[in-house]
């Protein structure tokens, strides 16, 4: 009995398997403004809308999926979804394990933000988050690490007093720092991580990676891609 | 959800609160309470059927059976949950897809395990890439039912196993002297009896379920913890309800719920221990007869 209702179950989730494959696009939805989860619970963000874009240009059917950031990579790799579009910087050591597409964002400065702009960035604790180019960069140089498996716990970190510092993507801060009434400050200098943030997919997934690419392309051409950023990001960012 | 919501920045004070907590992502954090509850209740009875199979395994008198039982109990007892959590689930994810790329895609030549990556054919993927989210998170559900039974079942058929060792040995032998069989031995005397011995075992393992509800978000169920820290984070004006950090009135609510939970499981459990008692041979059998009288 219990195997029918196994292999009817199976049925159930492989059936339609003839129509017309579907893109599952893996974001963490913890990140604003690149990607979050707004308050109708659905993915929302600069990625959404550079996403939802791109598959319109390649004509794909796209479905948003969120997971924890650290199993973001694996998860890829056994096929639970298609591409990583999740605000994940081309570096070296990742392009070993998965591929990227051209960078749709320009590569953009990390910042250490502190209850205090005196704060010892150097050789204090340093809050990042786990598997980020950040959090390497930290345990490189000397600070002492405190990782977090979200963004939001690395800067309630800073907040608590548990670390002197968070150290992330500055386009991620900044809106914090803005809105938290002067309680934050930036503190010691800005970082150049990173080759700017790409889409991420299966290395054997090279026909999905050149429409992606395509895409990129095309809107870095028409401009696009640049009032997108601006409307995200703010006047003051990089652009292409 | 209310027409009045449409605008949060305007809303102040109580009706402000009364729109954020009835955001779509709200309804989205109820809903997770259902999915917990559907869990324990999906879960423990199948836990206590594999528990039931694995300790009439191990007393089983022929010799490979009571490998397989003892063999199930030990192994799946001595690993470390977090671990059969993470490991097992994708084991079985990924055995379910070779399976199926066995049977629909026999043509496909390229490996199927190419370097990190495990990749089979598209019609193989279950649940199929095309399908509808909600059957996504329906089969990370049934392999999260599959995998706790696993685990918790080890530990009920431990416990059952010593539950049928201590009914006493002369009922057993005064019902084989009325000439009943084996079976029927087991059905009319053991079982009905075993359950008194196995009942504080049982109802701890349930305990400890209840609280392990949280492994759940390991295996990418979206359920109650995830949406507390989720919806607790603090938020900017990127998000329609901006708020400092809540996680703590989060979780408190969350820690009155597993109370609430233990509270009424306590409860049940010591009617139905009560209950199991009458009539036993046991202290609390005893008990109960004194006081009838």
């Amino acid at each position: 009995m219990k195997k029918l209702i196994l292999t009817t179950a199976l049925l159930a989730l492989t059936a339609g398997a003839s129509l017309a494959q579907t893109v599952r696009m893996g974001t963490e939805g913890a990140y604003p403004p690149y990607n979050f989860i707004n308050d109708a619970g659905e993915v929302d963000g600069f990625e959404r809308e550079l996403g939802d874009k791109l598959c319109e240009m390649a004509q794909l059917t796209c479905e948003w999926v969120t997971t924890d950031w650290d199993g973001i990579i694996p998860n890829l790799q056994s096929g639970n979804y298609d591409t990583i579009i999740a605000g994940m910087s081309i570096t070296d050591e990742r392009d070993k394990v998965i591929d990227f597409t051209q960078n749709y964002i320009p590569p953009a400065s990390s910042a250490y933000m502190a209850l205090d702009a005196g704060a010892d960035v150097k050789g204090g604790v340093i809050a990042a988050q786990t598997g980020t180019i950040q959090a390497g960069y930290v345990a490189e140089n000397g600070a002492t690490l405190v990782e977090f498996a979200t963004p939001d716990e690395t800067v309630a970190a800073v907040r608590n007093g548990e670390a002197d510092a968070v150290f992330a993507d500055k386009d991620y801060l900044a809106p914090i720092l803005a809105e938290s009434g002067g309680q934050f400050v930036w503190a010691g200098e800005e970082v150049q991580l990173g080759g700017g943030v790409g889409m991420g997919l299966r290395e054997s997934d090279t026909e999905l990676k050149a429409k992606f690419d395509a895409g990129i392309t095309a809107m870095k051409a028409d401009g696009s891609l640049n009032a997108l950023i601006k409307k995200w990001f703010g006047d003051a960012v990089a652009l292409f | 959800m209310f027409s009045s919501c449409a605008a949060p920045d305007t809303l102040q004070g109580l009706s402000w609160l009364l729109c954020y907590l009835t955001t779509g992502k709200h309804i989205d954090f109820y809903w997770s309470f259902l999915t917990v509850l559907t869990l324990l209740a999906v879960t423990a009875p199948t836990a206590l059927a594999f528990g039931f199979g694995g300790a009439m395994m191990a007393r089983s008198q022929y010799l490979a059976l009571r490998i397989i039982g003892k063999g199930y109990t030990a192994m799946v007892r001595g690993i470390p949950d977090i671990v059969f959590f993470l490991f097992f689930v994708i084991a079985l994810d990924q055995g379910i897809e070779w399976f199926m790329h066995q049977v629909r895609c026999p043509d496909w030549t390229d490996p199927i395990r190419n370097g990190l990556e495990f990749r089979v054919c598209p019609e193989a993927k279950v649940p199929n890439n095309s399908a509808a989210q909600l059957w996504h998170s329906v089969y990370g559900f049934v392999l999260a039912v599959i995998t706790f039974a696993l685990v918790f079942g080890a530990f009920a058929a431990n416990v059952l196993y010593g539950a049928m060792q201590a009914v006493p040995r002369e009922q057993l032998e005064t019902a084989e002297a009325y000439g009943m069989s084996h079976g029927q031995v087991f059905r009319r005397v053991l079982v009905p009896q075993m359950w008194v011995f196995a009942l504080p075992g049982l109802s701890n393992l349930w305990m400890i379920l209840i609280k392990a509800t949280p492994l759940l978000f390991l295996l990418g169920v979206q359920d109650i913890v995830y949406w507390a820290r989720e919806l607790g984070g603090s938020k900017t004006s990127a998000y329609a309800y901006p708020h400092p950090d809540w996680r703590l009135y989060y979780f408190l609510f969350l820690m009155v719920f597993y109370l609430a939970m233990t509270k009424v499981s306590e409860v049940v459990l010591a009617r139905v221990q009560n209950r199991l008692s009458l009539g036993q041979a046991t202290a609390a059998g005893e008990a109960q007869r004194r006081a009838a009288v």
